[in-house]
């Protein structure tokens, strides 16, 4: 959670540098407290609620669409186990060996949020957002699936440790076998389907500020409005780090010895995770702020009549290699 | 055949349309316009446009201002491109006065509107990529227009509203390093257009969202009299400089863009393709630019030069006649249609003189209200999202909606 306040300055002085602009310059030294200010500023301001809204849906949506977000990070194994005290420490929240199973609940979970807050709002504007919100990402999610389901084919396993482990080898030693150069399609598939899931542009439809105004979080004001705001931000980071577990090789670099568990070397691999996340991060910000963005039927379009056949076909690829 | 089965259910509750309110505070309408648009899902199946929110009476103003106190009023029309409605104000009144402006000042009056084209296509087109989500290419266009805007102000004294021309001439002639400056900005300014073209002619997304989008045939083109880019856009080669020429545009070498499809992508190529016609006919009229003055020495119109008014009695009678109240030039009884291309098309002035020194009835042709009208059948049948796109390509100013 610490990281988003991170790339909200990242995304600003991204955003600068794309628009020939300076970016933050102001609170503290290149800016870097600005996240923070705005935080400050967000706490001070006044909590509207306004009249004729679903009061309970109202207040409860925010976090309905942060915690997964915030979950989401927790099933993620960022390191390679730590040797401390003659006992194997992984370098995970949450270990379970359902690991994949659960980061697909969580963010089918995220939408909960995001028609709430539409509904609740009693606001046009944010009605339209939030029904949005909800067919897209129900149309994304099952995309995501198909995506993951070739990748679960090729690891035979839903522990995300075990997938990271499977990439750990190389073709020819230098080359790593990560599941993004195995599965290429479904690499894509799954990349745009998490631009989806997290609504970024090109896939902001629920928020849309052109034709939405403020989209599902129109109404929305003070601490309420920037819990809508984190989640963004912490979705997009735990979709990053997703994406590097199961394409990229999670913590691994190629031909590394993963029997090696001395705490220096698993910071190292620490390190290498939040490299390849940052790159992702990177991507993400640069999309945003170079792509317009779909109309709505155009998105329907995409995901249903041309990421679901090739998720589908994919499958259907990786089956007969796995049986030849 | 029987009718269709009703649902099945606890009770047929049936689809109503939604109304929306678009405005006059909405991040899409840039500046204060009212759409009240009714929507079944996100389908418009009807758009209603409301006026009068940016009401500035100019028309009524101009009968009890004289001509040289108008052109200030004439800036707040279409505040996005003032030059061009200072030039078109005065070459109107000149044409009913028949006064002959300077051949510098001819050029220079060129010069100067099509930067103002220029400001106001690449903002406009920066907009459309706005509203479409490409955030990024609007603020290389503002700063492109800032650019601009540094220009005017060196020129005129004003970023936005530059009260520039006079009847007969100009306020003042350019500073002297105006030719370096333009042709400065001439130098790199193709370098963005190509980056803009670059960000968005391949764009998938882009031309998913604009071809096709708010389409409007020539024939309906001609029916509600749109002109400009919008005209352009959909096959009819109009344009005031070429059917009518003015200060000497005949002269230039230039062509009229014109596309054939009528949609919001048409639009768009339109004003990209204007904007190098643009900086070709820039080129040209810097070259050209002759010296000498820039003010018509008429002096029942135009002011006599400071330094004989203080030396020379006839020069200063003629500032007296001009300058004091309830004095300064007095047309004949007469009538004149006049008009030139603005940014967002014919720009007419209708001017009733009753022979005092303001005008009797003063009647603005604004490009954007009679290119506005077309805009509820360009949206009807599109989705939210369309409506959003096709106000962007119209590129209504406000201003020039209300008089």
């Amino acid at each position: 959670m610490q990281v988003v306040p991170v790339l909200v300055w990242v995304e600003r002085k991204v955003s600068a540098w794309i628009q020939d602009r300076v970016g933050p310059n102001r609170v503290g030294p290149l800016g870097l407290f600005q996240p923070l200010a705005d935080a400050i500023k967000l706490l001070f301001k006044e909590d509207v609620v306004p009249e004729g809204t679903d009061r309970f849906l109202f207040i409860l949506a925010p976090a309905v669409a942060f915690a997964p977000a915030a979950l989401l990070a927790t099933v993620i194994p960022f390191g390679q186990p730590m040797m401390v005290d003659g006992e194997l420490l992984p370098l995970q929240v949450c270990r379970g060996n359902v690991g994949v199973l659960l980061t697909l609940a969580l963010t089918g979970f995220s939408v909960y949020g995001l028609a709430f807050g539409g509904w609740a709002s009693n606001n046009k504007y944010a009605m339209l957002g939030g029904l949005r919100a909800g067919a897209q990402m129900l149309s994304y999610e099952i995309a995501m699936g198909l995506a993951l389901v070739s990748v679960l084919m090729t690891a035979g396993s839903v522990d995300l440790n075990v997938i990271v482990l499977d990439q750990t080898g190389t073709w020819g030693g230098f080359i790593p076998k990560w599941n993004a150069l195995r599965q290429p399609l479904a690499f894509v598939l799954f990349f745009i389907a998490a631009f989806a899931e997290t609504n970024r542009l090109p896939f902001d439809l629920p928020e849309c500020e052109a034709e939405l105004v403020g989209g599902y979080h129109t109404e929305y004001s003070s601490m309420k409005f920037s819990l809508f705001f984190l989640a963004e931000y912490a979705a997009m980071f735990a979709s990053c780090c997703l994406i590097t577990t199961l394409f990229l090789g999670g913590w691994s670099l190629p031909g590394m010895d993963v029997h090696n568990h001395s705490p220096f070397f698993s910071l190292l691999t620490v390190a290498v995770f939040f490299a390849k996340v940052s790159v992702l991060l990177f991507f993400f910000i640069v999309v945003r702020w170079t792509l317009p963005r779909f109309r709505f039927d155009q998105l329907m379009h995409l995901g249903w009549k041309t990421m679901i056949p090739l998720g589908l076909a994919n499958i259907l690829f990786t089956g007969a290699m796995a049986q030849g | 055949m029987s009718a269709q089965a009703p649902p099945q259910g606890p009770k047929n509750l049936g689809t109503k349309t939604m109304t929306m309110n678009i405005g006059p505070q909405h991040p899409a309408t840039h500046g204060t316009l009212h759409l009240e648009v009714e929507v079944d899902g996100e389908i418009v199946v009807r758009c209603r446009p409301h006026l009068g929110y940016l009401h500035t009476g100019f028309e009524k103003l101009a009968e009890y201002r004289s001509y040289n106190q108008f052109i200030t009023l004439s800036d707040r029309l279409n505040y996005l491109s003032s030059l061009n409605n200072n030039i078109g104000f005065a070459l109107a009144v000149e044409e009913m006065l028949g006064v002959e402006i300077t051949p510098r000042c001819r050029v220079l009056r060129v010069i100067l509107a099509e930067l103002g084209r220029l400001g106001d296509h690449v903002l406009s087109v920066g907009l459309q990529a706005m509203d479409l989500g490409a955030f990024s290419v609007m603020l290389w266009a503002f700063v492109e227009r800032e650019k601009l805007y540094d220009i005017f102000e060196a020129t005129s004294g004003g970023r936005l509203t530059t009260s520039w021309t006079r009847i007969g001439g100009l306020s003042r002639d350019v500073p002297d390093d105006f030719i370096p400056m333009v042709k400065k900005f001439l130098e790199y300014f193709p370098g963005v257009i190509d980056e803009v073209e670059k960000m968005l002619n391949r764009n998938r997304i882009f031309t998913k969202r604009t071809r096709g989008v708010g389409v409007i045939s020539r024939d309906d083109v001609i029916a509600h009299g749109v002109t400009g880019p919008i005209a352009r856009g959909s096959g009819l080669a109009w344009d005031i400089r070429r059917v009518r020429p003015y200060l000497g545009y005949e002269l230039y070498d230039f062509e009229v863009p014109v596309e054939p499809d009528g949609d919001v992508w048409s639009r768009y190529r339109v004003r990209v393709r204007e904007m190098r016609e643009s900086i070709r006919i820039l080129n040209q009229a810097i070259d050209a630019l002759p010296d000498g003055p820039v003010t018509a020495i008429d002096t029942k119109f135009t002011l006599p030069d400071k330094l004989s008014v203080y030396n020379d009695m006839e020069a200063l009678i003629h500032h007296f006649k001009l300058i004091m109240h309830g004095h300064g030039f007095q047309p004949a009884p007469g009538e004149i249609y006049a008009s030139t291309e603005s940014p967002n098309g014919e720009l007419g002035w209708f001017i009733v003189s009753d022979g005092t020194r303001n005008p009797y009835r003063l009647r603005c042709r604004p490009p954007s209200f009679i290119n506005y009208t077309a805009f509820p059948e360009m949206v009807r049948g599109g989705m939210i999202s369309d409506l959003v796109a096709v106000m962007a390509s119209l590129n209504v100013i406000a201003g020039e909606l209300d008089r």
